[in-house]
């Protein structure tokens, strides 16, 4: 196990590099600077602001500064946001992106889970039915026509939270069930058809025929064996969740760092980019190694230490 | 269907709190009070509620450069003049003006005012605030607004001496500016955000002052900085110390920052907002006609125009007679009503109606199609092309968003309609247009201008030069020139703005660009705020704002 995820590390680091470098590169080459704007800067500004963010040194000179820089953990200033760093805007956004993920992520879960839990010791009657139906509402309405909608008939007419904004509780509600509809659909579906899969199984029949209870034999044999794809894909729903969230953070005025993301690359804004980049890309490595620790812990089968998985 | 969708989404949600209050959501808990109070807060009179869209990118107003850090700097710090309710400049920390016989010189007493923290405000504290901007080590980008001052541009560009400056305090109360050129809508720029005062003590003990609210973050203005979340919101409350507190009726404003006009408007009609759309948010294109039609849009013209700039150093519009035909075939008046819906006013001028009443009218007459087709076919002719079908395709430039988009296919319609010319749209990311412009890598391309100050000079002294860098036509004009500069040292008002008139009629004459619509701010606001100054220009002041 320890070998396992030593080897996985130095993976991680690897494709940090990589991506570290390949964003860096790719920034450069992309036309535009961070001081254009419609009312053009006299030239010697422009000279001046290029030296003070150290634009005007050769490229493998800034190259080696970033690398040195996220080494210490330091982003540097922002070139937009004059009052705070690279750090501020992570260490100030981030919280609030995470809690609004984490969030629609258990709302994601546990009621997807349970809906599927549902359509599938129903199968084929009403409830399967309904929870089907959601299902594929859920999937096909994008996550910003799902806000509107819940501003609309929630907020607007029936007053039961507030429009936007990141103040309460009730203020959470509202972003992370849109942010959770298209997710909850999904594993809605994942858990019925693998559900459907598990009950089919000789095991059940037999657990059945020794006159086990309706319940154990959910509970104990099949849920756990049915949660197995849902955890497969809690590794690419984090890593949605948590930087897909800016349409939803846009709508609804959440100062989290999925804005960031977005608008620093719309600015030029060099050093939010790769720091924004860097952060999310070691958050996205971290949770597929634990989603793939995870997957072994569930089911024994799967054998970290031998590197493969799924035998 | 819709019965069935209702009973899912209300167990959703009785589910979904149920879920999420077990998930730890504990941090927000105890603020939960507040989102029931807000629907209450028409009860509580002075508190006003707004939307400033994005996070200001600088409070400090030597680093300022942009209309949300305007905003929010014009109510906390007040300079030597402020812009009165009727839009002209008025004394503000200044208590008294002295303009020599030349009028190069300023001389400006400075009231009996305080900082937020006890300290006088000083004229020392103005020297200090301008010369902190032209220092060139301290990367002010706006720092160019003060090349009024006499040595600014040296100091600025690393030329001079900042001790050169002409800015003197000559003692605590009197500040003495010195000008290039007479610059008769000085008083105007005094009031600018890049001219506000900074507290010298605070800045000099700490240059990090103006990062965070606090302590550090003094202010002279109608308003103190008393919360600033980041990227979330700005809480500013009534200065007791402020030397005009009397007329501040307000007891505090809640600037929040909501990058999305739908979500604006739901706030406002919600009740969690006093005022939605400009000149500090923005509302939905969609929803105007609507609002306009309950009476419950305001409409303003302000200082700003939406241009199409010819490349005038490549074909066909290296010829002005193709420029004009180019510009006489758009249906302007179609296009306001059509796809911008915010009762713009058609332009066929480049200096706003704001700053030359006339303008309303402008040079020629809109969507003149007759004319439009006689200056093709001169045009034609001149280039050596028997008629349009001959004439290569025009490439039509604008950067992403849907309004620009929207105005260039009607006008590439416009222009096949009336002129028979084949027109290709091309569409680009805003840096990667702004490069395109900037290197001359177009043909005909979108650009707005929007006035810094109340003055026709800014909106034509960017085509002085070719290479100026925001001319981006390739035009340039001698007779032009000789006029701007003219007006430069005229004193007497009414001659300059004539030779200001006159440079505006040579430029259209040539119509290096063609002018499409001014700019109009169009907002809703709660039913008893009273006395939200917005001006010319489209700066907001709270100073007198009120619920009645």
């Amino acid at each position: 196990m320890a070998k396992y995820i030593g080897k996985r590390l130095l993976y991680m680091l690897l494709s940090l590099w990589m991506i570290v470098t390949a964003t860096f590169f790719f920034m450069r080459i992309a036309p535009g600077n961070p001081f254009a704007s419609e009312k053009k800067l006299p030239p010697e500004i422009e000279a001046n602001l290029n030296a003070h963010f150290g634009l005007d040194k050769p490229w493998y000179a800034q190259y080696w500064e970033y690398l040195v820089r996220i080494v210490n953990w330091d982003f540097g200033p922002s070139f937009k946001y004059k009052s705070q760093t690279v750090n501020d805007l992570i260490n100030e956004g981030f919280p609030v992106s995470f809690l609004l993920g984490m969030e629609a992520i258990f709302i994601a879960v546990a009621v997807g889970v349970l809906l599927g839990i549902i359509a599938a010791l129903k199968h084929n009657r009403w409830p399967d039915y309904t929870a089907m139906i959601v299902a594929v509402l859920g999937i096909s309405v994008p996550s910003f026509i799902m806000a509107s909608f819940l501003q609309y008939f929630l907020a607007i007419k029936m007053g039961i939270f507030p429009v936007a904004r990141w103040e309460s509780f009730m203020h959470s509600v509202l972003p992370a069930v849109a942010l959770a509809s298209t997710p909850m659909a999904f594993i809605a579906r994942l858990t019925r058809s693998s559900m459907l899969e598990v009950l089919a199984n000789d095991y059940i029949k037999t657990a059945k025929s020794k006159g086990l209870s309706r319940g154990v034999i959910t509970v104990k044999h099949t849920i756990r064996n049915a949660l197995l794809p849902v955890v497969t894909y809690m590794g690419p729903l984090t890593a949605g969740i948590l930087t897909g969230s800016f349409v939803i953070e846009r709508i609804f005025g959440i100062p989290g760092l999925g804005a960031h993301f977005v608008t620093s690359i719309n600015n030029r804004d060099y050093t939010v980019i790769m720091g924004v980049t860097v952060f999310y890309s070691i958050l996205l490595l971290v949770s597929i190694l634990l989603v793939d620790i995870a997957y072994g812990i569930i089911d024994p089968r799967i054998k970290l230490a031998g590197g493969k998985k799924g035998e | 269907m819709n019965k069935r969708l209702s009973i899912f989404f209300s167990m959703l949600l009785v589910l979904s709190m149920f879920l999420a209050a077990c998930s730890g959501g504990g941090d927000n808990a105890e603020d939960g009070k507040k989102g029931g109070d807000d629907d209450k807060k028409s009860d509580v009179p002075q508190e006003l509620r707004v939307n400033i869209n994005t996070e200001p990118p600088s409070l400090n107003p030597g680093l300022a450069e942009d209309a949300t850090s305007g905003t929010v700097l014009r109510q906390i710090l007040e300079g030597l003049t402020r812009i009165g309710k009727d839009g002209k400049p008025e004394n503000a920390m200044a208590e008294d003006v002295k303009v020599s016989d030349d009028q190069k010189t300023y001389t400006f007493k400075i009231r009996d005012a305080k900082w937020s923290n006890g300290d006088a405000v000083t004229a020392n504290d103005f020297v200090y605030a301008w010369k902190w901007a032209l220092d060139p080590a301290n990367n002010s980008t706006y720092a160019y607004q003060l090349y009024y001052i006499e040595g600014a541009e040296a100091a600025n560009t690393g030329e001079g001496s900042l001790d050169a400056v002409g800015v003197k305090a000559v003692d605590d109360k009197t500040l003495e500016v010195k000008l290039v050129n007479p610059t008769p809508y000085f008083l105007e720029l005094t009031a600018f955000y890049t001219y506000l005062p900074v507290n010298s003590k605070v800045a000099e003990a700490n240059p990090e002052w103006a990062t965070d609210a606090g302590e550090n973050y003094t202010t002279n203005g109608p308003f103190h900085l008393t919360e600033w979340s980041h990227s979330d919101k700005i809480v500013l409350e009534k200065s007791e110390t402020y030397w005009d507190a009397e007329t501040v009726k307000l007891d505090s404003i809640e600037m929040i920052m909501i990058n999305d006009p739908n979500t604006e408007l739901s706030m406002f009609d919600n009740g969690e907002l006093d005022w939605a759309g400009a000149p500090t948010g923005a509302l939905p294109t969609d929803a105007m006609q609507a609002l306009k039609d309950d009476g419950r849009l305001t409409t303003q013209p302000i200082a700003g125009i939406y241009n199409y700039k010819f490349n005038t150093t490549v074909e066909p519009f290296n010829n002005v007679n193709i420029r004009k035909a180019f510009a006489h075939a758009i249906n302007r008046q179609e296009i306001i009503d059509n796809i911008l819906q915010g009762e713009q006013l058609p332009a066929m001028a480049i200096v706003p109606p704001t700053m030359f009443e006339e303008n309303e009218k402008g040079y020629f007459p809109d969507n003149d199609v007759e004319k439009a087709k006689e200056f093709l076919q001169k045009g034609l002719e001149e280039l050596g092309y028997k008629d349009a079908s001959e004439l290569p395709a025009v490439t039509l430039s604008y950067n992403t968003s849907e309004a620009h988009q929207k105005i260039a296919q009607a006008i590439q319609d416009m222009w096949k309609q009336n002129l028979g010319v084949e027109v290709n749209l091309d569409n680009a990311e805003w840096n990667v247009y702004l490069d395109k412009i900037n290197t001359m890598d177009y043909q005909v391309g979108r650009l707005g201008w929007l006035g810094d100050f109340n003055d026709a000079m800014n909106f034509l002294e960017m085509y002085r030069d070719a290479d100026g860098g925001n001319n981006s036509t390739g035009w340039e004009s001698k007779e032009f020139q000789d006029l701007l500069a003219k007006s430069a040292t005229e004193a007497d008002a009414e001659a300059r703005q004539q030779l200001l008139k006159d440079a505006e009629a040579i430029f259209m004459e040539d119509m290096p660009v063609a002018p499409i619509y001014f700019y109009t701010n169009n907002w809703v606001q709660a039913e008893g705020l009273k006395d939200v100054v917005v001006s010319g220009l489209g700066d907001v002041q709270y100073k007198w704002a009120h619920f009645e």
